[in-house]
């Protein structure tokens, strides 16, 4: 579903991802780990497109089309959608007919049941308040399910869903994205529950630091992004138990073991 | 910071008399529209009364509410041996050659009294309309909330077309009386020669409430206003929300000025500026002189493509333990909002318009639907605009 290529992205004259390839499938969900400043959050910001981040060399493909270069809206229209960490506040704005815009853009074209929905992430209250205005950590958070919940995008992107959210907040973030991901899977009948489970089609990219959120979701495969580079594939837990353990100095190591990614660009850092 | 300068003498002050209208719907369409826009239903439905003067004539007048008296100020002058204590007690008639013309050559204006104790639930609705060629209008309206009554006043002003060359100068005196409420929602529908200049000022006793919303959609060459509230009764409470936007040739100078001169009285100004090629000021003062009192201001002005708009916040306390403070800023749309709204699927323009519509966004309470619409009806057809 979406794959890159060998990709190279500035911010002004800096150089934040040098040469990075992925492929998330259809219906997978994807860990993103890595310290600080290490460029996850450039990769998802260029994924959407965002104005700051050039991309110098390399392509991204989104259900084949190349997306590379194409305007925000339209890698939206395409079936892409993030949760943003610090969403600005838009004054004047209702939630309500923000999530209404989400649905009509997206994937409910023929509207959805925003008191319904807004009322599964506990946010019912909030529709009739400026976006974003004043809004708490998880109530953030919850803004951004909701949005997604309306556009249900084929792959979502999640910059630290467990950012700023007190644990209460944490379960209920932790299972509308898994529903978001796995789709909402209720008894029906004549499809068993593992049926419509097969069916799932909404792939993840999720960046975490604690890890909290691979309680919630099914993680299938996971990788850590250091300095530009992504490194050390495994399974996410195995990831998080090891950076738990040694921290992401053994990141350094494994990249600059003879062979690895560094030795290749010759060494650099 | 007078913008473009013209000569009273170039409007006729005399002679653009107009026949009393006794049933309003009898307009025709293009007038109909042109006060709908300014806040005036013709049908007078969910009204409490209505008001038209129209060039030099008051033409209709019409009150079904018992608790409510509307008049022509000239009627009321003579009913009421020249409202003592009222006319002219709130703005000086010697201020500008703006108010020696209201005085010297008066065509007319509305006098709306409540009865104390009297809650109007539906406003009273009142239009001053610049119709002929060239014509200078003089008006003076006096509106009397009398004690704990309650009362909504929707008042446009507006010309019949929009090249039309005119000049509106307006006196209005407001007296809010112990614990009466007065809404005051004024609409400005003025057009590309228009010269405009009211004189706004009014007292609030205790425990009254003054809530003013100020909305201009439409271009006007040259705008001076500044309404200045007094609240003189422990209590009293001022707000001014205003909704300005001028497109380019429009010179729009509209502040409003809130005194709090008694203990435990409260007062907010909050305007919303936009340009996409005029200029605007905004001067806005909040002044107190007893305390407790408390005062915010928060002037946001939004420039797209080219404009000026000079903001203008001042506080101005007298007294330890008078709380006071301001927000403004001028800037342009942020790219960053822009994106969100990007990543929703908007493109670029529906996301502009979309932020730009919530900016003028000022929530007025009490609207009626069909101006309420009638409003976002302006703000999208502004979207529309090639400024945007």
């Amino acid at each position: 579903m979406l794959k890159i290529e060998n990709l190279h992205v500035r911010i002004g004259e800096r150089e934040v991802l040098r040469g990075i390839d992925l492929e998330i499938a259809e219906g997978e969900t994807f860990i993103l780990f890595g310290p600080n400043g290490s460029g996850k959050t450039t990769l998802l910001m260029t994924l959407m497109g965002f104005g700051n981040y050039t991309i110098t060399e390399g392509r991204i493909l989104f259900k084949d089309v190349d997306i590379t270069h194409a305007p925000i809206h339209e890698r939206a229209r395409l079936g892409i959608g993030m949760s943003f960490q610090r969403p600005p506040t838009i004054h004047g704005l209702k939630t309500r007919h923000l999530v209404q815009m989400c649905a009509a853009h997206g994937n409910n074209k023929n509207g959805v049941d925003v008191e319904a929905m807004a009322g599964r992430v506990n946010f019912d209250t909030f529709l009739d308040r400026d976006i974003n205005a004043g809004f708490s950590g998880g109530e953030i958070k919850r803004s951004e399910l909701l949005q997604l919940m309306a556009q249900a995008p084929d792959l979502v992107l999640f910059d630290e869903p467990e950012s700023g959210v007190d644990l209460e907040n944490m379960k209920l973030i932790g299972t509308t994205a898994r529903r978001l991901l796995d789709g909402f899977i209720e008894p029906t009948p004549g499809v068993s529950m593992k049926e419509q489970k097969s069916r799932r089609r909404t792939a993840g990219l999720i960046i975490t630091h604690t890890g909290y959120i691979l309680e919630y979701v099914n993680a299938d495969r996971g990788q850590v992004m250091y300095n530009g580079h992504l490194c050390c594939e495994a399974r996410p837990r195995d990831i998080l138990d090891h950076v738990g353990r040694y921290g992401y100095q053994e990141c350094v190591r494994c990249l600059s073991q003879p062979g690895s990614i560094q030795e290749s660009l010759g060494g650099a850092q | 910071m007078t913008g473009p300068e013209f000569k009273l003498s170039d409007f006729s002050f005399d002679g653009a008399q107009a026949p009393g209208i006794e049933d309003l719907s009898t307009l025709d369409a293009a007038d109909k529209k042109r006060l709908l826009y300014a806040g005036v239903d013709v049908d007078q439905k969910d009204r409490a009364g209505s008001f038209l003067h129209m060039d030099h004539s008051g033409v209709h007048c019409h009150s079904s509410n018992p608790g409510v008296e509307i008049l022509d100020i000239k009627r009321a002058l003579k009913k009421y041996d020249g409202l003592p204590g009222h006319f002219w007690t709130q703005v000086d008639p010697d201020k500008d050659e703006f108010t020696r013309a209201a005085r010297e050559n008066l065509h007319g204006g509305y006098f709306v009294r409540t009865r104390p104790g009297a809650r109007i639930k539906e406003p009273v609705q009142s239009c001053l309309f610049l119709k002929g060629q060239a014509v200078g209008q003089n008006v003076h309206n006096v509106v009397i909330v009398e004690e704990d009554s309650e009362l909504h006043i929707i008042t446009g002003c507006a010309v019949a077309g929009e090249d039309q060359s005119a000049a509106h100068l307006g006196i209005s005196e407001f007296f809010i009386k112990k614990g009466g409420k007065l809404t005051f929602t004024m609409i400005h529908n003025w057009g590309h020669n228009t010269v405009v200049r009211p004189r706004t000022a009014g007292v609030v006793e205790a425990g009254g409430v003054f809530q003013n919303n100020y909305v201009l959609l439409k271009p006007v060459k040259t705008l001076q206003s500044y309404p200045a509230i007094t609240l003189a009764g422990e209590g009293a409470v001022a707000r001014f929300n205003s909704v300005i936007v001028a497109p380019a040739g429009s010179h729009v100078n509209s502040g409003s000025r809130i005194n709090l001169n008694a203990p435990g009285t409260r007062g907010e100004i909050i305007s919303r500026t936009m340009t996409t090629g005029g200029t605007i000021i905004a001067p806005a003062n909040i002044t107190a002189n007893a305390v407790p009192a408390r005062g915010h201001l928060e002037c946001k002005g939004l420039i797209i493509g080219e404009g000026r708009i000079w903001a203008i916040p001042e506080l101005d306390g007298t007294l330890e333990g008078v709380e006071l403070s301001h927000e403004a800023a001028v800037g342009k749309i942020a790219q960053e909002e822009i994106e969100y709204l990007q990543a929703r699927g908007m493109d670029e323009d529906e996301a502009t318009s979309t932020i730009v519509r919530g900016f003028l966004n000022v929530d007025m309470d009490g609207l009626p639907e069909k101006l309420q619409q009638a409003i976002s009806e302006q703000i999208d057809q502004l979207d529309s605009s090639d400024a945007m």
